[in-house]
C-alpha cells in the first residue's frame, strides 16, 4: 500500500487518492486542441449536450410511461402530456432532440469526410463514430415504437419484415420460432412482447452501449489528435511547449479548457436558440401527426415513411425489387464504415483541395439530400425514377471512390 | 477567420433548409390532396332570403308530428321522446337536442337541412329515396303555406332559443359527441362518462355504451374514431375542410356534413385543443422566456469566448 | 489569467445556474408531484345507514384502509367520536400508529389488536397497550346527513383539530 501523508486541504486529500490535479491537466487544462479550427469542431460538444438532454428528458418520461399495448398510447398522450407537471416539456424536448441529434450527427460526419479526418491514424475515430451512428439509429427506432401510435406499429411491422428473407430452417431450429421475423417480434405481429423488448432496448441496453461507445470515441481521439482546417501535421509537444511559455500567439494549439471550451459553449448557445425554438414553436416535423392515431393492426395509414434521418437508406431499398433492394440497403448501411479503406489517397486536406474528391464530396451530399426527399415522396411516377437514379449514383460513388482518390497520390 | 466561419455556416444552413423544405412542406403538398376551404359558406346550398317569424316558427317546430316528434328541445323544456339507447335502435342514430342548433350551425345549412336532409348532410350516396333508402330524418314538405317562409320561420325560432354563450364543451357534445367519443375529455357517446363506486355499475354503463356503439357501427359502417387528440393527429386545415365538407377529403365517407357555422367550428376546435393539446397555453407562456434565456446565454458565451481568444 | 476573463466565465456560469438551473430544477420537482387525477381521487363518500353496531367496516380512502365502527350504547362515549344521524361512530385510518400494520377488531373485547408488534387500541381508537405512541389517526371528514365524506375537512373535523384530537 502506498504511503499517505496527512493532507492539509480537501483538494490535497482528494489529490492523494484520485490524482485530480493530474486528471484535470490531462483531460482539460493541458489537453491540446489545434487552434486552426472553425465552429464545425464544436459539433462533438453539441452532440454530447443533446445526448444529455435526451437522457434527462428520457428519465422523466420513464417515470410515467407504461410499456403495455393497452396503456402505452394514453400514458404518453394523456398522462404525460396533460397530467404530469411539465410532462409535455420533457416529451417535446425528447422528441425534437431525437430528430435534431441526427442533423448534428450528419453535419459532424460530413465535416469529418470533408476535412479527411477519417484516415492516416484516425480510422478508429471514424469507426467508433460510425458505430455510434448505427446504435443511435437503433435507439431512435426503438424509441419510435414506444408511443404505440399508427406510425410506431407500422414502422415496426415494415422494418421487422425486412428479415423475412432469412431461412426459416434456422429460425425454426436455433431460434425456436416459426421464422426470424416472429423471433424478433416474439409474436406474429408487433404486440406486447415486441413493445416490451423494444422498451428494454430503448431505455437500458442501447443507452449503455451508446455511453460505452462515446467513451471509445473520445479515447480514439487522444493519440492521433484532433484534425484541423488544413489537415496540417505538426509537433504537438513543441506547440504545447510554446503555449506554456506564454507564446500563445505563435503556438498552433490551445488548451481544451478554457479556450476551446469557450468557443464550444458559444456555438452551443447558438444551437440552443435554434433547438428551443423548435421545441416550443415548430415540433411537428419531429412528432409526426400520424403517430397521434393509436396503433391499429387492421388499418395502414395512407402514407407510411420513416423519420427523415432514415429516408436516404430507405430510398436505397425502395426502388429495387425486394432482394436486390435488401442487398443495396445492406450496402448503404456499411458503405460509410469502409470510407477510410476505400479512400486510397494519402492526403489529409479539405475536399476542395483534393482534385476529383472535391466533386465526389459535393455529389455525395446532393445525392443524399435527393435520396432523403425521394424517400418521403410517394413512390410513383417521376419520383420513383429519380429515386432509382439517386440510389444507383450512391452505390456508384462508393464503388468509384478508390479510383477517384488513387490519382491524388501521383500528382 | 470570422468571414470564413460565416461562409461555412451559410453552406450548412442552405443544405439544411433545402433538406427541410424537401421532406416537410414540399413532401406534404405531394402526399395530401389539396382542398380549398370556403370558410363555412356552404355555397352549394341554396339561399333562403325570407325573413323568419319566431312565433310562427315555434308552432311549426313544436307542432304535432313536427320536429319535436323525434327531437328534444331542453331550452323550452321539451324532453326527447326517447332516450339515447332507444333512439339509436329506432333511427340508427340519436336525433340531437335542438336547443343549441340555432347557435352552432349555419343558418343557410339549417334551412337546407329541413328541406332536404340527405342533400344538406351530403349523404345522398348512402340515402337515396329513389332506391328506397330513406334518410331517418324526413324532408319537410311544407305545412300548407309558403314553404320557404315556413322554413325561415323555423330557423328563426331555433336561433331565438339558442343560448347567447355556448361553451366549447357543449358545442363539441352537441355537434360531434353523439357519434365520437373523447376519452381524454371523459366523454362517451352517451355524454359525460360517470364514475361509479361499484364495478357492476361501471360495467353496466360500459355495456350501455358498447351497445350504443354497435348500433352506431351498423348505421355508419364503422365506429367513428375517438377525437381526444385529433387536433394533433390532423392539420388544422384538414379538420376545417373536413368538417366543412367530409366528402372533399374522404370521398365516400359516411360522416355527414355537420353544417357548423364558422363560429361554431371555432368553439369545437377550442374544445378539441383543450383535450388534445392541453399544454398549449403553458407552452406559449414559457416559450419566450426559454428563448430569452438561450439568447442571453449566447451573448454571455460570446463575450467569454472573445475574452478567452484575445491573446490567441 | 486576467480578472476580466474570470469575470465573463463566472458571469456565464452564474447566469446559467440561476436563470437556467433553478427553473429546470423547479420543472423536475413538479414532474415528481402527485398527478391531478390522484389528488382529485382523494375524496370518498361513505353511506352510514346500513352499518350494524359493533361491527367494523373498512372503507378504502387514498389507498389506505379506513375503520368505521358504529358504537353501541354500552360503549363509552369519547370526544373522538363522529356523530352522524344521531349515532356515534369511531372513524380512523386503519393503520397502527407504531409502524403502519392494519390492526384487527375483536368485537367481544371491543378492542383493536395489531398482529405485528402487539399494540392495542380501544373502541375509540386510543392506544391502550404496547408500542403504539398515539391513538389511531382520524382522517379529514365532513358529516353530510347520514353520510360522511372522507378527505374533506368539515366543521366537526376542524373542531377536533383545534382541540388536538385529530
Amino acid at each position: 500500500m502506498a504511503h499517505f501523508e496527512k493532507a492539509s486541504s480537501i483538494t490535497e486529500w482528494l489529490d492523494q487518492r484520485l490524482a485530480i490535479t493530474t486528471v484535470k491537466k490531462v483531460m482539460a487544462l493541458e489537453y491540446w486542441i489545434p487552434k486552426n479550427i472553425n465552429f464545425l469542431w464544436a459539433m462533438g460538444m453539441v452532440l454530447a449536450f443533446t445526448f444529455a438532454l435526451l437522457t434527462i428528458s428520457g428519465i422523466f418520461l420513464l417515470m410515467y410511461y407504461q410499456p403495455n399495448v393497452d396503456t402505452a398510447f394514453d400514458s404518453v398522450n394523456y398522462t404525460i402530456m396533460s397530467e404530469v407537471g411539465f410532462g409535455w416539456l420533457w416529451r417535446h424536448i425528447h422528441g425534437v432532440a431525437a430528430s435534431v441529434v441526427f442533423l448534428v450527427i450528419y453535419i459532424h460526419m460530413f465535416t469529418g469526410i470533408y476535412y479527411g479526418s477519417y484516415k492516416k491514424g484516425r480510422e478508429m475515430i471514424w469507426l467508433s463514430g460510425m458505430l455510434l451512428f448505427v446504435v443511435f439509429s437503433a435507439e431512435a427506432f426503438s424509441g419510435y415504437m414506444l408511443p404505440w401510435g399508427q406510425m410506431s406499429y407500422w414502422a415496426g411491422m415494415v422494418i421487422t419484415n425486412l428479415f423475412e428473407g432469412f431461412s426459416p430452417d434456422i429460425a425454426g431450429g436455433i431460434m425456436n420460432a416459426p421464422g426470424l421475423v416472429e423471433w424478433i417480434r416474439g409474436d406474429y405481429v408487433p404486440g406486447q412482447a415486441f413493445l416490451s423488448r423494444f422498451f428494454m432496448l430503448h431505455v437500458l441496453l442501447l443507452p449503455l452501449v451508446i455511453m460505452g461507445l462515446i467513451g471509445l470515441h473520445f479515447a480514439a481521439l487522444r493519440i492521433p489528435h484532433v484534425n484541423n482546417q488544413d489537415g496540417e501535421e505538426f509537433d504537438y509537444q513543441e506547440a504545447a511547449k510554446l503555449y506554456k511559455e506564454g507564446k500563445t500567439k505563435e503556438s498552433k494549439v490551445i488548451p481544451f479548457q478554457p479556450v476551446f471550451l469557450s468557443k464550444d459553449v458559444f456555438v452551443l448557445g447558438v444551437y440552443l436558440i435554434f433547438f428551443f425554438y423548435l421545441v416550443f414553436y415548430h415540433f411537428n416535423f419531429a412528432m409526426d401527426p400520424v403517430n397521434f392515431d393509436p396503433a391499429d393492426g387492421l388499418k395502414t395509414p395512407a402514407h407510411i415513411y420513416p423519420e427523415w434521418y432514415f429516408l436516404w437508406s430507405y430510398e436505397i431499398l425502395r426502388p429495387f425489387p425486394k432482394d436486390p433492394g435488401l442487398i443495396a440497403f445492406g450496402f448503404a448501411q456499411v458503405a460509410f464504415f469502409l470510407l477510410p479503406f476505400l479512400d486510397k489517397s494519402d492526403t489529409v486536406a479539405p475536399a476542395n483541395r483534393r482534385g476529383l474528391f472535391k466533386y465526389w464530396f459535393w455529389i455525395m451530399i446532393v445525392d443524399m439530400i435527393v435520396l432523403t426527399v425521394m424517400g418521403k415522396l410517394p413512390p410513383t411516377g417521376i419520383w420513383n425514377h429519380i429515386g432509382l437514379v439517386a440510389a444507383v449514383v450512391f452505390i456508384a460513388l462508393f464503388v468509384a471512390l478508390p479510383w477517384v482518390t488513387k490519382n491524388e497520390n501521383r500528382a | 477567420m470570422m468571414k470564413n466561419e460565416l461562409k461555412i455556416l451559410g453552406v450548412v444552413v442552405v443544405f439544411t433548409a433545402i433538406l427541410y423544405w424537401g421532406v416537410e412542406p414540399f413532401a406534404h403538398t405531394q402526399m395530401h390532396k389539396h382542398v380549398d376551404g370556403e370558410h363555412f359558406a356552404y355555397s352549394d346550398l341554396k339561399e333562403n332570403t325570407k325573413q323568419g317569424n319566431v312565433e310562427n316558427g315555434k308552432t311549426l317546430v313544436m307542432g304535432a308530428g313536427a320536429c319535436t316528434g323525434c327531437h328534444g328541445i331542453e331550452a323550452v323544456a321539451h324532453k326527447a321522446p326517447m332516450d339515447a339507447a332507444t333512439a339509436v335502435s329506432a333511427y340508427g342514430v340519436n336525433p340531437p337536442d335542438l336547443s343549441t342548433a340555432g347557435g352552432l350551425y349555419s343558418e343557410k345549412f339549417l334551412a337546407n337541412l329541413i328541406e332536404n336532409p340527405a342533400h344538406a348532410l351530403k349523404v345522398e350516396h348512402k340515402f337515396d329515396a329513389a332506391k328506397g333508402k330513406m334518410h331517418p330524418m324526413p324532408a319537410f314538405y311544407g305545412a300548407g303555406g309558403d314553404k320557404a317562409q315556413e322554413i325561415a320561420d323555423m330557423v328563426a325560432f331555433l336561433k331565438s332559443i339558442a343560448p347567447k354563450e355556448i361553451s366549447p364543451k357543449d358545442a363539441y357534445m352537441d355537434a360531434c359527441g353523439r357519434c365520437h367519443a373523447n376519452r381524454y375529455g371523459k366523454l362517451d357517446q352517451l355524454g359525460q362518462t360517470p364514475t361509479f363506486k361499484s364495478e357492476t355499475d361501471t360495467l353496466k354503463h360500459k355495456v350501455a355504451v358498447l351497445e350504443y356503439q354497435d348500433k352506431l357501427k351498423a348505421y355508419m359502417g364503422k365506429l367513428p374514431p375517438d377525437l381526444s387528440i385529433i387536433i394533433r393527429a390532423r392539420s388544422e386545415h384538414f379538420l376545417e375542410t373536413f368538417v366543412e365538407n367530409p366528402q372533399s377529403q374522404l370521398e365516400g365517407t359516411s360522416m355527414p356534413r355537420v353544417g357548423l357555422s364558422a363560429q361554431g367550428f371555432e368553439k369545437v376546435k377550442a374544445y378539441l385543443t383543450q383535450t388534445g393539446d392541453p399544454s398549449k397555453p403553458a407552452r406559449e407562456a414559457i416559450g419566450p422566456w426559454v428563448l430569452l434565456f438561450t439568447l442571453v446565454f449566447t451573448v454571455l458565451a460570446y463575450l467569454w469566448k472573445k475574452s478567452m481568444w484575445k491573446d490567441h | 489569467m486576467s480578472n476580466r476573463r474570470d469575470f465573463m466565465g463566472i458571469a456565464l456560469g452564474g447566469f446559467t445556474a440561476l436563470a437556467g438551473g433553478i427553473p429546470a430544477l423547479y420543472a423536475m420537482k413538479r414532474s415528481w408531484d402527485p398527478l391531478p387525477s390522484v389528488k382529485a381521487a382523494g375524496f370518498t363518500e361513505v353511506d352510514l345507514t346500513t352499518i350494524p353496531e359493533n361491527e367494523l367496516m373498512t372503507e378504502k380512502w387514498r389507498g389506505k384502509p379506513i375503520f368505521i365502527l358504529k358504537k353501541s350504547a354500552d360503549m363509552p362515549q369519547d370526544p373522538r367520536d363522529v356523530i352522524a344521524g344521531g349515532a356515534r361512530y369511531h372513524v380512523s385510518i386503519g393503520l397502527c400508529t407504531h409502524l403502519g400494520c392494519i390492526p384487527a377488531y375483536f368485537p367481544g373485547e371491543k378492542k383493536f389488536k395489531c398482529a405485528c408488534h402487539g399494540g392495542e387500541f380501544d373502541a375509540s381508537g386510543k392506544n391502550t397497550f404496547g408500542p403504539p405512541p398515539k391513538p389511531l389517526v382520524i382522517p379529514p371528514f365532513k358529516v353530510d346527513g347520514n353520510k360522511i365524506v372522507l378527505g374533506e375537512a368539515g366543521p366537526e373535523y376542524l373542531e377536533m383539530q383545534k382541540s388536538g384530537i385529530a
